[in-house]
Parts: structure tokens; sequence; C-alpha cells
């Protein structure tokens, strides 16, 4: 028995437990990187709650995140599935469409978004320009730089439309058959037949969402880089320009890989790690424990 | 339990296995000459030439054989030394990082070894001395510097009749806005100059250069006083000022339609800017990519005539990591590189940085270039300085370069207070950087 869960044992132990453990002894810890770790008690968590200027923007940025990009792509993840559920021709063609671009590795996806919307030579605001719309800035102005991560966000909800699509084609027919019946339209039918069935999915779809909302980091920090245009110089200072523009795509992991990998400030890092876990952990039981009141949970909870 | 007791006598040879193959990765390589590594940031055509410069070196020296690895930036070291894999000699283009490396002893101290060879910390320039060490202690040797300068388009200058490059901030701003041509839909075709922070080389530490030198960051107690310096409120004024003039959206929509700054289609290099602010390597890229580019170079312009002349200077520098094995070796070929003159005017020639001795500035192997030779004055210039070097590293001036990006964009309504809430969070974070409120 032991044997066949080794495996799972020695990576929870060496990936998870151990890298947890050190990060919440480190957090208590000034530690550089290159000198041992030195107990400095709540010093770190004092600097992070009452001085370090940029963890509230960081937080406002992730909140930004979680408040609009997360259930816009819960939405649009829906409605997809939703249309795709009813398309009869061409079912596979537009379902492999709309999964593609799930496919698009992150760094890739956002440069290309980059490129896309660049204000000076990209297609889009040339394309604007024609129909006579001066277009925005997009990852140049701090106004709209979050709305454009949440763009490229949208586009790639391929995983979770997939997932909805199965709950949604799993709906027993018999329910809107006698829901019919009954005289509901197709409107009351997705509310009263549609929705509770598959409220697990959207439970499920809404807890990955909010914690990749909270970890949210790759897109961030390379529209950042690519959009400064600083991302050339590999091996020169690029830190001062997370957060570009204006620390609009500051989010709270980029700052802590900021403190954490260019600042060589492991032991504060790990006192802004600890507390994104226990946020994440806080938020998660939040829906959980709300999620009764909305959830279906199968007829054995009747 | 036996099976428990199978499962832990797997894993313990599982570790077994991997101790081995690291094991047996360090030990080899008995025969022939000692392998080593020497890790560098440049990349492309800069790195061949330190190549070529590494293997005279091996060729004059048959018993080491090293190795040049390039693209290398400071996590990669850091993580590196940590991992206890660091190379036997790590350089870095980050002179800011020295307060990191110093501080925490990731690189070891070369005054002893210097003192060993007979060699003075007297032949460097003082700039250069102090951005390689920190906290009394030595730990980093300079590799060639850089320092920066103006340089101009010298058709664009003809075309917009002005004889000679700006000597004065006023003359500056109005060169600047003579070389401005928008196009018909109002959006910028030429720029006369580029005040934007953050644009390729502009950053805070280096502009501020023009009002005065290292003083104007810290107080006697190490405390930081920009908003008690009027330097840094003058120089943000004035930034902004042109901002203003030229219009930030405009600014903003033009610089990201430009090429990527070490890429042939830098904006200077393609005649889409007028003047730039620039380090002194931009002549060996306009020589590579743009030869027949009609520019000079000069100093940049001051707010005090007395400055003129002057600019910033910081560089690359080079180091041991600590629990090296082959630190005899290691300290060789950084003697070699940092203090033979050959080996810094053959860097210098083909980097087009400058080299930094005293003794190679003056170099007959260096090749002349008039160029060039304007960014070995401005090396010389006794007014030339450095930014300071804080236990915080590259997130000290990142702060300053933070505050200015937002006050352009116009987010800071009280320059004054703004300035004085930056200076308490510059204090703090070097509180931080140095061990956390605990004293």
């Amino acid at each position: 028995m032991l044997l066949l869960l080794s495996p799972w044992l020695a990576g929870f132990s060496l990936f998870f437990a151990y890298p947890l453990v050190m990060s919440a002894y480190l957090s208590f810890n000034h530690y550089d990187l290159l000198s041992p770790p030195r107990w400095v008690g709540l010093a770190n968590y004092r600097y992070l709650f009452t001085v370090d200027p940029q963890v509230w923007t960081a937080v406002k940025n992730t909140l930004w995140l979680i408040g609009v990009m997360v259930p816009l792509q819960v939405l649009f993840a829906f409605g997809i599935a939703l249309m795709l559920a009813r398309a009869k021709a061409g079912a596979g063609v537009f379902r492999t469409i709309f999964y593609l671009p799930a496919l698009a590795p992150p760094v890739a996806a956002t440069l290309g978004f980059v490129f896309i919307l660049n204000p000076a030579t990209g297609p889009v605001n040339t394309i604007l320009g024609h129909l006579g719309i001066n277009g925005p800035l997009w990852f140049q102005d701090p106004a709209w730089s979050k709305p454009s991560l949440t763009i490229l966000a949208i586009w790639g909800v391929g995983n979770t439309m997939v997932i909805f699509l199965a709950a949604i084609l799993d709906v027993p027919r018999h329910l809107y058959e006698s829901a019919a019946l009954d005289g509901a339209g197709p409107l009351q039918r997705l509310r009263w037949v549609t929705l509770p069935t598959i409220s697990p999915v959207i439970l499920f779809a809404v807890i990955l969402g909010v914690i990749g909302g909270l970890q949210y980091f790759t897109q961030a920090y390379v529209a950042a880089g690519v959009a400064s245009g600083q991302a050339s110089q590999a091996a020169d200072v690029t830190s001062g320009n997370l957060g570009y523009p204006l620390d609009s795509t500051l989010v709270y992991p980029v700052l802590l890989y900021v403190h954490g990998f260019s600042d060589f400030q492991m032991g504060y890092a790990s006192a802004m790690a600890m507390l994104l876990l226990v946020v994440s952990f806080a938020v998660t039981l939040v829906i959980v424990v709300n999620s009764r009141k909305w959830v279906h949970q199968g007829s054995a909870a009747k | 339990m036996r099976r428990a007791r199978a499962a832990v006598a797997l894993l313990v040879l599982l570790a077994l296995g991997a101790a081995a193959v690291t094991a047996a990765a360090a030990t080899r390589s008995s025969s022939g000459p000692e392998k080593l590594t020497i890790w560098v940031g440049w990349q492309a055509r800069e790195l061949g030439v330190f190549k070529s410069v590494v293997a005279e070196y091996n060729k004059a020296h048959p018993g080491t054989q090293w190795n040049v690895v390039g693209n290398i930036s400071d996590d990669k070291i850091v993580a590196a030394i940590r991992a206890g894999n660091a190379p036997d000699v790590a350089s870095s283009f980050n002179s800011y990082d020295v307060g990191v490396y110093c501080g925490t002893g990731g690189w070891i101290d070369l005054t002893p070894l210097m003192k060993q060879a007979g060699q003075s910390f007297s032949q460097f320039p003082p700039a250069t001395n102090y951005y390689t060490q920190y906290g009394g202690k030595h730990c980093a040797l300079p590799l060639l510097a850089d320092d920066y300068g103006l340089y101009y388009n010298k058709t664009l200058f003809k075309q917009a009749g002005i004889a000679s490059p700006p000597k004065t901030i006023a003359e500056l701003t109005a060169d600047a806005k003579k070389l401005t041509k928008f196009n018909p839909d109002g959006s910028i075709k030429v720029l006369g100059f580029d005040p934007f922070v953050g644009f390729y080389e502009n950053t805070p530490e280096r502009w501020v250069t023009a009002w005065g030198g290292r003083e104007q960051w810290l107080d006697a107690s190490n405390h930081s006083k920009l908003a008690k310096t009027p330097g840094w409120s003058s120089w943000l004024k004035w930034q902004r000022s042109l901002i203003d003039w030229i219009g930030y959206n405009k600014l903003v929509k033009f610089q990201a339609g430009l090429g990527d700054e070490f890429s042939s289609s830098n904006a200077f290099e393609v005649g889409k800017l007028a003047m730039n602010y620039d380090g002194e390597w931009r002549v060996a890229f306009i020589q590579a990519e743009h030869p027949t580019l009609d520019y000079g170079t000069a100093p940049m312009p001051v707010a005090n005539p007395k400055r003129y002349g002057s600019g910033y200077i910081n560089g690359t520098i080079i180091g041991i990591p600590k629990n090296g094995k082959h630190q005899a070796e290691a300290w060789n070929l950084v003697k070699y590189l940092t203090m033979n003159t050959h080996a810094l005017a053959k860097l210098s020639n083909g980097l087009r940085n400058v080299p930094s001795t005293t003794a190679s500035l003056t170099s007959k192997e260096l090749t002349p270039d008039a160029h060039f030779a304007t960014f070995l004055k401005i090396f010389g210039n006794p007014y030339s300085s450095t930014s300071p070097i804080t236990a915080a590293g590259v997130s000290y001036t990142n702060a300053v370069q933070n505050f200015a990006t937002k006050w352009q964009a116009g987010k800071v309504s009280n320059l004054a207070s703004g300035l004085s809430s930056l200076d308490k969070q510059l204090d703090a974070m070097v509180k931080q950087a140095g061990g956390g409120g605990v004293p």
C-alpha cells in the first residue's frame, strides 16, 4: 500500500509540504538567499502591512482581476458552451475553434496580444483608425492594461468552456421535456433546469477561476515587459518596468516575484506568500460555505 | 510492514543514486586542462568580443580552459551561488547589486588578494571604486565602465539649422522642440528628444547628474534627501514640462511603435529620434548596424555650466562567487580581465565600453574614434558621478524611477510632499533590506 503511495508521498513532501513549511519559517526571517536566514520575528509582516507602498496597489490590481476578469471568464465560458451545445451543423468545428486558444502557451499568447494591440503598429488600431475610431493605447495605458489582459483571458477560456459543455450535454433530456410540458420557455428551462443541474460545475469553475486570479502572474509579467519595450534586454535591469504602465499590471504575485527574485528578499517574499495562502484559503472557504445555498447537491441532498 | 520497509529501501536507493550522479559530475575531468566557467551578461555580437579575449587568455594559460556563458542576469547568479553550482567567475551588468553581493558575502572580498598580488585599488577611478564595494568589503572589480552622453543626428540638425549640440538644459529644450516634427494627424513623426522616464536608457539616476552628483542623494546619516535637494525637483519639473509640450499620450503611442533598444531598429539609429541620451556602447552598435549614420556625440547638457563635460558612470562588475573550488585560477583570470591593459584595450575596442583602469584609458592599443573619445573624456571629468550603493540593490533606483513615472503621468499632485514620502520609503526599504526593523 505504502509502496503504491510512495510516488505521491514523495511528491507531496518534496514539492508541497517542505516548501510550505519552509516558507512559513522563512517569513519570520531575514533571508537574502546568500547568507543564512536570521530570525526577525514579525518584522516582515510589519513591513508588509504598514510600510510597503506597493502592496496595496498590488492587492487592488489582483482584486480587480477577481472582481472583473474571473466573472467574465466564467460567463463567457458558459455562454459559448451553451451555444455550442445547441449547434447542430459543424459543432465539432466550432468546438475546436473555441478550444484552440487554450492550447497557446500563455507567454506566446500574451506576446501576440501585445503586438496585435500595439497602438502605433498593431492591426487592431489600424483597422479602428480606418473606421474613424481613435483606438485606445491598450497595454500602454493604465486604464486599459487590465481590460486588455481580460480580453486575453476571455480568448483563452477553452478549458472551462469544455467542462461546461460536457456538463450541459450531461443534463438529462427528460428534465427539459417535463419542463417543456409544464410550459417552461427557453429562459425558464435555463434558469430552472440547466443552471441547478450544472451548479456543481459552476462552483468548480468559480473556485478555479478565483485561485487562478489570485495567482495570476505570467501574462501580467510578460505584458509589462514587452509593452514597456524592455523585454529584449534579458540581462539588464528589467524589474524596474514590472507593473508597466504605472503599476497597473503590478498584481500581487508579480510584486512577490520582484521582492523575492529581483530584490533578493526571500524572507519578505515568503511573508507575502503566506498572506496569499491565507487569503486563498479564506476566499475558497467563503465560496464553498456560501455555495451550499445555490449548488445542487444531487438527489441525495434533497 | 515489509512493504513499508521495501518502500523506504527504494527511496534510499533513489537518493543514493542521485547523490552518486552529482558526485560523479563534480569530480570528472581529471586529465587535460582544468575546465572552468565564467558567466557574463553580454550576448550576440558583444559576447563574441568577450569570448575572443578569453580565448587569448586560454591560449596563454594552457593549464586552464575557460568556458564563457553569456546572457546571464543577477537572479541566475544568486540562484547558482545558493545551489552551490556557481561559476568560478561571475560578472553582472548591475553595479547597483554590489550591495547584495558584498553585503551577503555572495562574492568573496578581493582586498586580501589585491594586497597579495601587490596591486592597488587606486589604479581604478574613484567612481568605479565606489560601486565595486559595499559595507567595507571590496567584492568586485570594474570590468570596463559605462558612461552616458548625448547622441545627436547631424543630418536632422542641419535640416533644423542647428549648428552645434546643446550644452545647457535650456538649449536642449529649445533644440528638442525645433527638431520635433508632427504628422498631419498630429502624431509624432520625428522626436527631437525623448524626456520619458523608462524609455531606453532614461532613468532618474542618470539624468539628475545634469543637476549635481552623488551628494544629491543621501545626507550625512545616510538618509535619503531627495525632497531637500533642489536638483531633483528642477529635473522633474523640466522633464514634465517637455512631456507636456509634446503631449503625454502622443509620446506613449510614438514610443510603442519604436523598435527595441538593442536591435538595429533602435529609434536613434533609424532617425526617428534626433537626440538621445545613451551609453558609450551605442558607438559600436551604430558602427555594426548603421555605419552610414551621420551623427555626433557630446556630453549631456547640464543645468549648471561648470558641470558641462561630466556624466553618469556605472558599469559591469566582476567577482568570484563564494565556495568556488578554483579561486586561485579564478583570481588569475579576474586580474587579467580587469587590470591588464592589453585585455582592457581589446575589450574596449570591440565593445566600445570605457576601459576601467587609469593606465588603459590612454593605452596606445585603443583604436581612436572621435565618437568614442567623448565618452573617455566624460569618464575622466571630475564632476562625473554615480548613484548610491545601498543594501536594497537595484530596488533603490527602481523606487525612484517608479515615482518619476507617476510624476510624469500627472499622478503626483504635490511634488514636494511626494518627494518627501519617497524619501521615507527609500529609508524604509534600506532598513528592511538590511534585516527588517530589528536593531
